[in-house]
């Protein structure tokens, strides 16, 4: 039995682009379950798979101690959504490294519900929004804290780089927190390159393609920084900028 | 080599330059002295081509090409490189993969082979150590975190890797302490003074030109070069100030 089609009024898919997810949503209506193990770890390399419409739903619960990475490059043509739920036992150790790259009219948006639900839990999100045309990149993040989860120390960094006027950027971080002992930071800016740096750029010779491309790679490229599985996503990043400078 | 003549720009339509002319032939080093706002930056911004700064009369032939016609990367690939006074940060990109894109962009559109990763490592190791800079620097993002004399000790590496053919230094000695001022004046020495390169050095003070000795020295005050003279004029202005000095 497949589960029903959102609808717009869903908060969390407030921003979605349900023309294009409706042909193929029962191929995806089902989220996948990730289970790690007390004490054990778990890294994920997500890449783009190329097709106009791309989503990955996935559920996610970390055991007492374990620990996840997941690196995702969200850069589908038309819709791409990556949608996770974790839940942290005790001491678990949760870090989402994530990137929107999106040109023409493309719609990538990254959701996450981080539920702390056992003491000294760590969440770490980082999300880097890279648009042009008139694309739209999202970020819609929530994170829970149970009652009597102290010591919770959940980080939401979100970044949006706009390269045209036509492009948008959304960025909601969300907190919801029934703990007294906790410490939840959360960030979201949304800019456009530097004149300064650009001009730093090409006075040492980058043409202006070339200067953007550095500045740009510069603002995503630190979030593969701890990725141990080789340089496939930091390539396909650099690809995927290519294409929209 | 560098032919400035009656040059007058504005910065956000407020007049900055008002007609400065000036000739650096090949294998010399000129000054350029000046009180605060007299228009230094502004002609060495003019001369690199930073957007906002608009040439509103007169114009600069650098070899016989119209310097004012070219973009930014066009004027570096030609020879001419900009010592920042305020050197800029770039998060996430490191020093060496800056330096190597930008030298192998010059040489590309020069006609000429890019360098290879190895061969650029060799030679930005080289120009770090000939200027007493920790090669391990140049592995951290552009400029972040460097103190205010470690940004001007990198850019005059910079300079020795891209080994202009021109160079404006603007206010290069500015924030240096003894030692890197010394280290500074002879890398400018080492790689700049050669027949058939040359140099605007841009300062306010007299100290850089200790160890750098300029064939000529002009004074700029109010967007004009108000006098010129040999090395003796710098420590004229050192003597007695500039109000004195230009009158």
């Amino acid at each position: 039995m497949t589960a029903p089609f959102p609808t717009r009024k869903q908060e969390e898919w407030r921003y979605a682009d349900l023309d294009a997810l409706e042909p193929v949503w029962e191929q995806f209506a089902e989220p996948r379950t990730l289970i790690v193990g007390p004490g054990e770890s778990l890294e994920e390399v997500w890449l783009p798979t190329g097709d106009d419409v791309q989503v990955r739903r996935v559920e996610l619960a970390l055991g007492e101690g374990a620990s996840a990475r997941i690196f995702v490059l969200n850069t589908a043509p038309v819709y791409g959504r990556i949608e996770l739920e974790i839940s942290l036992a005790t001491n678990a150790d949760f870090e989402l490294y994530g990137a929107n790259i999106g040109t023409a009219l493309a719609t990538n948006e990254i959701v996450t519900v981080v539920k702390h639900l056992g003491v000294g839990g760590r969440s770490r999100q980082v999300i880097r929004s890279v648009l042009n045309g008139k694309a739209t990149g999202s970020y819609l993040g929530k994170v829970e804290v149970a009652r009597g989860a102290q010591q919770t120390d959940a980080e939401q960094s979100v970044k949006a780089m706009l390269l045209d006027r036509g492009a948008t950027a959304n960025a909601k971080p969300e907190l919801e927190i029934f703990a007294d002992d906790v410490k939840c930071a959360h960030g979201a800016t949304v800019g456009e390159l530097d004149a300064t740096q650009l001009f730093y750029a090409e006075s040492r010779g980058l043409d202006p393609a070339g200067a953007r491309a550095l500045l740009l790679e510069g603002f995503v490229m630190g979030l593969w920084d701890s990725v141990s599985d080789g340089d496939s996503i930091a390539d396909a990043a650099r690809e995927a900028l290519r294409r929209i400078v | 080599m560098l032919k400035i003549e009656n040059l007058h720009a504005t910065v956000a339509d407020k007049p900055i330059l008002n007609g400065v002319s000036l000739h650096v032939p090949a294998g010399e080093v000129h000054a350029i002295m000046g009180p605060n706002g007299s228009g230094k930056s502004t002609l060495a911004y003019v001369l690199a081509g930073r957007p906002g700064y608009a040439v509103s009369e007169g114009g600069a032939m650098f070899d016989g090409r119209d310097l004012l016609a070219l973009e930014p990367h066009e004027r570096a690939a030609a020879g001419l490189f900009l010592g920042f006074q305020y050197p800029v940060e770039i998060p996430g990109v490191s020093y060496l993969q800056f330096l190597r894109e930008s030298l192998n962009s010059q040489r590309r559109s020069r006609g000429e082979a890019e360098l290879s990763g190895a061969e650029f490592i060799k030679l930005a190791r080289e120009q770090a150590a000939l200027l007493g800079m920790d090669a391990e620097m140049l592995k951290r993002p552009v400029n972040v975190g460097f103190s205010g004399g470690e940004k001007k000790r990198a850019e005059m590496v910079q300079m020795g890797i891209m080994n202009p053919r021109f160079a404006v230094l603007d206010e290069t000695d500015s924030g240096l302490d003894i030692d890197a001022l010394k280290a500074v004046g002879a890398g400018i020495n080492r790689i700049m003074r050669d027949p058939s390169k040359g140099v605007l050095l841009i300062t306010h003070y007299q100290r850089l030109l200790d160890y750098v000795e300029p064939d000529k020295v002009h004074v700029l005050n109010g967007g004009r070069i108000v006098r010129s003279g040999g090395p003796e004029l710098a420590k004229e202005l050192e003597r007695e100030g500039y109000v004195e000095a230009a009158a």
